[in-house]
C-alpha cells in the first residue's frame, strides 16, 4: 500500500467558514496536510475541530471556503464519493454483520467480488492484529477491539486519507495509550494521511507530526508538537498545551514578536521575557512560565525568592506550590531522581529561569 | 460483553414469593379467564360437540363458496391494510426517530391522538368523508374530475383505507422504536465507506429496522383479521369480513356452533402466524443488535 505519489494524499482547507446561527463554528481556517502526514486537530469542545473534520468528510457544507483532496476540489461532493476512511468516536460497526462482513462492506460497495473481498478483509483484520476474530459479532468484542476493527474497515479499500474523530475517547487510559502508539505505527507502515480530532493534548503530542490548535473556531497555531510546547504563539496555546504559570502585568513600550521585554507585574516587581507575539504599548500582558522550567535553588541574598507553601509528591516529580514571588502563587516542578534540591514546606527558595522560557502574550 | 440469553421461568422478583406474585396478578388473570377464556372455550366447545361430537361445522366453513370467499377476502384485506399501513408508517416513523423535543412531541401526538379516539368515531368520520354527498365526492365534482357522485363507501378500497388509518399507530410505534435505536453514526459510517443513500438504506437501515417492521406488520395484520367495526360500517354486506360473518351467525342465524367454528379457524390462523413470526423476530434479535 502506498501513498508515496506526492500529492494524492494531500488535504487542503482554504478559508473555511461555517456558521451555526449566530455562532462562527469555524472562522476562516486554512491549513494544509501533506501526503502521509499525521495532523491532529486539537481544541476544547466548541473550538470547531469536529466541524472542520466533518467538512472534510462531507457531512457539513461550508458557508465559505474550499476543501481539496489530492488535486481535486471536493467541497460539495457527497461523502460516499470522497473515498476517505473514517473512524468515529462512538462504535459504528454494524451490529447485524460479522466482523469480517463489516470490513468487507466498503469493498462490496465498490463492486469487489466475493472471494477478493474476503481475502482483503482478512488481510486488513490481520493488520490490526485481530486475525482470529473475523467470525464474531461486534457486540462480542471489547471497545478497543471494536475500534481496531473500525480502523481495518476504514483502510481496507486503501483510501489516501483517514479521518479520525476522537476514536479513543471511550477507552480507558492504559488501552488508550497503547492504541495511540499502535495507530501511529500503522499510519507510518501504510503511509496514509491521517487527520485526527482530539481534545486531549497528550494524545495530540504523542501521535501527531503537526498539531493545529483551535479555539472558538479560529486556528491559533499550526506546528510540530515541539513548536507548540516550546514556542506557543498565543496565550491560549501556552495555557492549553502543557501546564503553565501565568503572571499578569503591563508593558510600557510596544514590542515586536521575538523581542526581549521587561514586563511590570501587577503583583509588584518586573519580569524579563521574550515577546511571543507583537505586543502593544500599555496593553495588558500575560507572561507564561512553565513549572518544570523554573529552577528551585537554595535561597541566597539576591534574586527572586519564594516560600514553599506545599510540596506534592507524585512519584516521577514533585510539584511545589510557591508563594511570594511576583506577588502571586506559582507552581514549580522538580523531576525525581536527578538529585535536585527538594525543599520542604515553609522553606524559602530562590527561583531561576532562562529568559527565553518566559514568554509574553497579549492578555 | 457476553450475549444475553432470555431468562428462565421466573414469577415475580426476589422480594415476592411466587404465591404473593400470583396473588398480585390474580385480579387480572381472573378477569381474563371470565371474560375471555371462558366464553371462547364455550364457543369452541359448541363448534366441536353440538349437537354431537362433530367436525361438520368446520367442513361447512370450507365447503361453501360464500364462506370461503369471506375468509379469502379477510386475508386479502388484512394483507392490503398491512402493506398500506407500512407504506404510510415508515416515513413518519423515520421523521419521528430523527426529531427531538417539541417536534417529536407534536409528531407523537399526531400518531397517538387517533389511538385515544374511539374506533367508532374514526370510522364514522370516514363515512362522512366517503358517503354519496360527502366531502370527497363534493371535492371531486368541484374540481371537475367527476360528473356525478361516485361510489366510495361500501367498496374494498374504502375498507382498506379506513382500516389502515385506524391501525396505523400499531405500525408506526414499533418501527419508530426500532429506528430510534439506530445511532445516526451508522448511516454516516456507511456513507463514508462508499454506500449511496439507497445502499445505506438497503444494507444498514432496513436490516436493523426489520424487527420493528415485523412486529408492526404482525400486529396490524392480526388486528385486521379480526376487525369488526370498520369493515362492518364502511364495507357493508358486500365487503363482509370474517368478524362480521361471526356476528351475523350469532345474532341473526343463532347458529352458535358454526360461529364457534369460524372463530376456531381464525384463532388457529392467528396463533400459527404469531408463532411463525415470533420466531422470525427472535432470530433477528439473536443475530442482530445487542
Amino acid at each position: 500500500m502506498g501513498g508515496t505519489d506526492g500529492l494524492a494524499g494531500r488535504v487542503a482547507v482554504e478559508g473555511l467558514v461555517k456558521r451555526f446561527g449566530p455562532v462562527n463554528a469555524v472562522d476562516h481556517v486554512s491549513l494544509e496536510v501533506s501526503s502521509g502526514e499525521f495532523l491532529a486537530l486539537l481544541g476544547p469542545s466548541g473550538s470547531g475541530k469536529t466541524t472542520i473534520l466533518m467538512s472534510i468528510a462531507g457531512f457539513e457544507f461550508p458557508d465559505a471556503g474550499r476543501i481539496l483532496i489530492g488535486q481535486e476540489e471536493v467541497t460539495w461532493t457527497p461523502p460516499n464519493r470522497r473515498n476517505l476512511g473514517m473512524v468515529f468516536q462512538r462504535y459504528t460497526l454494524f451490529p447485524h454483520m460479522s466482523v469480517l462482513e463489516n470490513i468487507a462492506f466498503p469493498l462490496k460497495m465498490r463492486g469487489v467480488g466475493r472471494a477478493e473481498r474476503e481475502e482483503r478483509a482478512r488481510a486488513a483484520l490481520a493488520t490490526v492484529r485481530l486475525g482470529e476474530m473475523g467470525g464474531r459479532r461486534p457486540a462480542q468484542l471489547s471497545g478497543g477491539q471494536q475500534q481496531r476493527v473500525a480502523i481495518a474497515r476504514a483502510i481496507v479499500y486503501q483510501p489516501r486519507v483517514l479521518l479520525m474523530d476522537e476514536p479513543l475517547s471511550a477507552l480507558d487510559k492504559n488501552l488508550r495509550e497503547e492504541m495511540q502508539i499502535e495507530i501511529k505505527h500503522l499510519q507510518q507502515r501504510i503511509g496514509i494521511t491521517v487527520i485526527f480530532v482530539t481534545h486531549d493534548q497528550t494524545e495530540a503530542l504523542t501521535m501527531a507530526d503537526r498539531i493545529a490548535v483551535l479555539d472558538h473556531g479560529r486556528l491559533q497555531q499550526l506546528g510540530t508538537p515541539r513548536d507548540l510546547y516550546e514556542a506557543p504563539q498565543t496565550a491560549f496555546v501556552a495555557g492549553f498545551i502543557g501546564e503553565t504559570n501565568f503572571c499578569e502585568g503591563q508593558l510600557a513600550q510596544a514590542a515586536a514578536s521575538g523581542e526581549s521585554v521587561t514586563v511590570a507585574l501587577t503583583g509588584g516587581g518586573s519580569l524579563p521575557a521574550i515577546a511571543a507575539e507583537a505586543l502593544p504599548a500599555g496593553g495588558r500582558i500575560k507572561v507564561a512560565l512553565r513549572p518544570e522550567r523554573l529552577r528551585v535553588l537554595p535561597a541566597t541574598a539576591e534574586g527572586t525568592t519564594a516560600r514553599v507553601a506545599e510540596a506534592i509528591y507524585a512519584g516521577n516529580a514533585t510539584t511545589l506550590m510557591l508563594e511570594g514571588a511576583f506577588g502571586q502563587p506559582l507552581r514549580a516542578r522538580i523531576p525525581a531522581g536527578a538529585g535536585l534540591h527538594e525543599p520542604r514546606p515553609g522553606e524559602t527558595v530562590r527561583l531561576a529561569w532562562q529568559a527565553a522560557d518566559a514568554r509574553a502574550f497579549r492578555a | 460483553m457476553s450475549a444475553r440469553r432470555p431468562s428462565r421461568f421466573r414469577l415475580g422478583g426476589r422480594r415476592y414469593s411466587p404465591a404473593a406474585s400470583l396473588a398480585l396478578a390474580a385480579p387480572f388473570l381472573l378477569l381474563v379467564a371470565i371474560i375471555f377464556i371462558l366464553p371462547l372455550a364455550t364457543l369452541l366447545h359448541e363448534s366441536l360437540f353440538v349437537p354431537a361430537p362433530t367436525t361438520e361445522h368446520y367442513a361447512r366453513a370450507f365447503a361453501e363458496p360464500v364462506y370461503l370467499r369471506v375468509m379469502l377476502r379477510t386475508l386479502r384485506i388484512a394483507a392490503l391494510v398491512t402493506a398500506l399501513a407500512l407504506l404510510l408508517a415508515w416515513p413518519m416513523a423515520w421523521v419521528m426517530s430523527r426529531s427531538r423535543g417539541l417536534g417529536l412531541a407534536l409528531l407523537a401526538a399526531a400518531v397517538l391522538l387517533p389511538l385515544w379516539t374511539s374506533v367508532l368515531v374514526r370510522t364514522y368520520a370516514w363515512m362522512v368523508l366517503l358517503q354519496r354527498n360527502g366531502v370527497v365526492n363534493q371535492l371531486l365534482q368541484q374540481l371537475g374530475l367527476t360528473e356525478a357522485p361516485i361510489r366510495l363507501l361500501y367498496t374494498e378500497g374504502a375498507v382498506v383505507l379506513a382500516m389502515a388509518h385506524v391501525l396505523l399507530p400499531f405500525m408506526v410505534l414499533p418501527i419508530y422504536s426500532a429506528l430510534k435505536g439506530i445511532p445516526e453514526d451508522y448511516p454516516r459510517a456507511a456513507q463514508m465507506l462508499g454506500a449511496s443513500p439507497w445502499a445505506t438504506f438497503r444494507e444498514v437501515i432496513w436490516p436493523l429496522a426489520l424487527p420493528g417492521v415485523t412486529s408492526g406488520c404482525l400486529m396490524v395484520f392480526l388486528l385486521a383479521l379480526g376487525f369488526f367495526v370498520t369493515p362492518a360500517l364502511i364495507g357493508g354486506p358486500q365487503q363482509m369480513m370474517i368478524a362480521t360473518l361471526v356476528s351475523q351467525q350469532v345474532r341473526e342465524m343463532l347458529d352458535w356452533p358454526f360461529a364457534g367454528a369460524l372463530v376456531g379457524i381464525l384463532l388457529v390462523f392467528v396463533l400459527a402466524l404469531t408463532l411463525l413470526f415470533k420466531r422470525a423476530v427472535r432470530l433477528d434479535r439473536f443475530v442482530g443488535s445487542a
